[in-house]
């Protein structure tokens, strides 16, 4: 009732501002920003936000393709997939000029290789993928991906994969030392081999449940974010996060312009929003992962600032980024996937 | 014509003429919309040419009928053969619909039965018991029951704390596990279908039967089973499509380490292979399997009816 009431009234005076000052349509991942943030966009501005979710990048170029393009003005995908989105022509461009904070972009996070110079999109969160090992279990060397491709005695059979075709075939190959978007057959045949022999020694798939399945204790090691496998040392797991000599998997969520958004200058507004240090901070402090902000430190809960999974080691190998494959080489990893979960 | 419309309405039945196509017509908006047209896009779409990451692309083709059937190898460049991935799965799936429909069979006839046979009054109470637990989300009780049956879980725990096991018995992320998921998510659509032929069965014919001396098998067998089988077939079917395209439980319970139908076609159009015509087209042939079940049932009923 009370999630009523404050939600209607909210509404009330949007409503009175929307008239105002204009709306803003946010195509966003589910549980991926505070409301609090939104509500703080709406009084600053007077601009109403309205938000629909997706699960998956997938997901989410699906439903623009079938014809959402042009309903939103920004969504939230992932590197390779504003790579794919900008190939497809569904991204509109904007420059520094038209967003003040421009300049608050990690010098690092500018010149990405999925859009150079940040033409449409800004940086929202970054993280990364590997595993982490349950320490009661195993006390051993975590340092290599061997732990789930080619685990010791202890973890076989406790062991889980995340649902992810790209995850688990990007750190396979990292496993391997072949690169990505190979058409090699000797590698791909390799990569395939191991998989399957590796398989056997896997307890599960799963994503949504990568975390809960090492807090329960059904799985003693599991591929994982470094976020979720930050919460799941804080609900009590004594987990720990590697950063495997092979490389890791990195990945970067950022919010882009779309094409033909209804409210362009709204959306620029947002952008804008999500780039002051403060804001970007209230993301992090919420969803667990790294900004790609400066400045961002002095807003930051200590728990997040100082966890071992957002800092790695020094001396750690650096991560990859997902590579969006062309159509016929694609078609050759879609088949080893298949074939691992036939 | 208007003269002619009270003297149709004497010709008994036929009073309703004029209104007929009006009255039907919320049914055929409901079978048009709803059914015939997603069936007939889905026929189409199975048909079409996959675009690179979801979507299609208009030109017709039998590609995605191909890559079902036809293997190629790995690279695609060696010579056809049949391919058996996705058979594979679809025989996995169906088989284990299959054992989950005998199951639900082996404990709902029994409970069913029991329930029939109580007084008028306590009837209302067991069914209304049966029924209490799918007030529940599907999901939240799979998940339950995956909470049970974890190593750590009250079942193990409780196993080990009275000395009977030594060492946790692995449940979860089996097929055993799946097996228990399908049966306690469908059980009631086997149990109501046939406490409803149960309850119209009249006792009577077991007494004379009796009577003239056949046993309690012979009863069963060549009286009760012939009356009640409608209710069976009913359950059956019931239990086995959804069993058939369910991926809660083996993504939940059986650890997702392989495909189902569910979410080999989920995967299609959610993932990252994005392949519309093939999600397409395995939908279709998985429709084509439950139409080939229900004809058989249709044609079962047929036969004993005319006996």
């Amino acid at each position: 009732m009370k999630i009523f009431l404050t939600s209607s009234t909210a509404f009330a005076l949007l409503a009175g501002a929307a008239q105002a000052e204009g709306t803003l349509s946010v195509y966003h991942w589910f549980e991926y920003i505070p409301q609090e943030l939104v509500d703080k966009f709406t009084a600053e501005t007077g601009i109403a936000v309205t938000i629909d979710t997706y699960d998956s990048n997938e997901s989410m170029l699906a439903s623009l393709k079938a014809g959402k393009l042009g309903q939103y003005d920004v969504a939230v995908p992932a590197d390779f997939m504003v790579q794919i989105m900008g190939q497809e022509g569904m991204l509109d461009t904007f420059t520094p000029e038209e967003m003040p904070n421009f300049g608050n972009i990690a010098p690092q996070w500018v010149d990405v290789p999925f859009d150079a110079g940040r033409k449409s999109s800004i940086p929202y969160q970054w993280g990364s993928t590997s595993f982490s090992v349950n320490r009661d279990v195993y006390a051993g060397d975590i340092s290599s991906l061997g732990i789930i491709f080619d685990p010791p005695a202890e973890l076989q059979g406790k062991i889980n994969v995340l649902d992810s075709q790209n995850e688990v075939l990007i750190l396979g190959s990292l496993y391997l030392g072949i690169p990505q978007c190979s058409t090699d057959r000797a590698q791909l045949q390799a990569l395939n081999d191991m998989l399957l022999n590796a398989k056997q020694h896997w307890a599960s798939f799963g994503s949504d449940t990568a975390k809960d399945v090492l807090v329960s204790g059904d799985a003693a090691a599991g591929m994982i974010y470094n976020g979720f496998s930050a919460k799941a040392r804080a609900e009590g797991a004594n987990v720990e996060y590697s950063y495997p000599k092979e490389g890791h998997v990195l990945w970067m969520d950022n919010m882009v312009l779309l094409k033909d958004a209804p409210n362009r200058d709204n959306a620029l507004k947002f952008m804008n929003f999500l780039l002051e240090p403060e804001n970007a901070a209230a993301v992090t402090n919420y969803a667990a992962y790294t900004s790609g902000v400066t400045g961002v430190e002095p807003f930051l809960d200590d728990a997040i600032k100082n966890s071992p999974e957002n800092n790695p080691p020094a001396d750690a190998t650096p991560g990859v980024f997902a590579q969006a494959c062309d159509a016929e080489t694609q078609k050759l990893y879609d088949a080893i996937w298949t074939n691992l979960k036939k | 014509m208007a003269g002619t419309a009270p003297k149709a309405g004497k010709e008994g039945g036929t009073g309703y003429r004029g209104i007929v196509g009006p009255l039907l017509l919320p049914t055929w908006v409901m079978v048009g919309v709803f059914m015939v047209i997603p069936v007939l896009l889905m026929a189409v779409y199975s048909f079409l040419t996959k675009e690179f990451r979801g979507g299609v692309i208009w030109d017709f083709t039998l590609a995605a009928y191909d890559q079902f059937f036809l293997s190629r190898g790995l690279f695609g460049d060696e010579p056809p053969r049949i391919e058996w991935t996705y058979i594979s799965i679809f025989w996995r799936s169906i088989w284990q619909a299959a054992l989950a429909t005998l199951v639900c069979l082996i404990v709902g006839f029994p409970t069913a039965w029991f329930i029939a046979t109580r007084p008028a009054r306590s009837r209302a109470v067991w069914l209304f018991l049966i029924t209490v637990p799918y007030w529940v989300n599907l999901l939240i009780r799979t998940v339950s029951l995956k909470f049970l049956i974890r190593d750590n879980g009250p079942l193990n725990e409780s196993l080990m704390s009275i000395g009977l096991i030594d060492g946790p018995l692995p449940l979860v992320n089996t097929n055993l596990a799946v097996q228990l998921g399908l049966f306690y998510s469908y059980l009631p659509f086997m149990v109501l279908p046939i406490y409803a032929a149960v309850e119209r069965y009249n006792f009577a014919l077991s007494e004379a039967a009796a009577d003239l001396y056949a046993s309690r098998w012979v009863t069963l067998w060549e009286i009760v089973l012939p009356i009640v089988k409608p209710g069976i077939i009913a359950g059956c079917i019931l239990v086995f499509v959804p069993s058939l395209g369910a991926f809660l439980a083996p993504d939940l319970l059986g650890g997702a380490k392989t495909f189902m139908i569910g979410s080999l076609i989920d995967e299609q159009f959610r993932g990252s292979q994005g392949n519309w015509p093939f999600g397409a087209a395995a939908a279709m042939i998985l429709m084509t399997l439950v139409m080939i079940v229900l004809l058989a049932y249709a044609r079962a009923q047929a036969k004993s009816e005319a006996r």
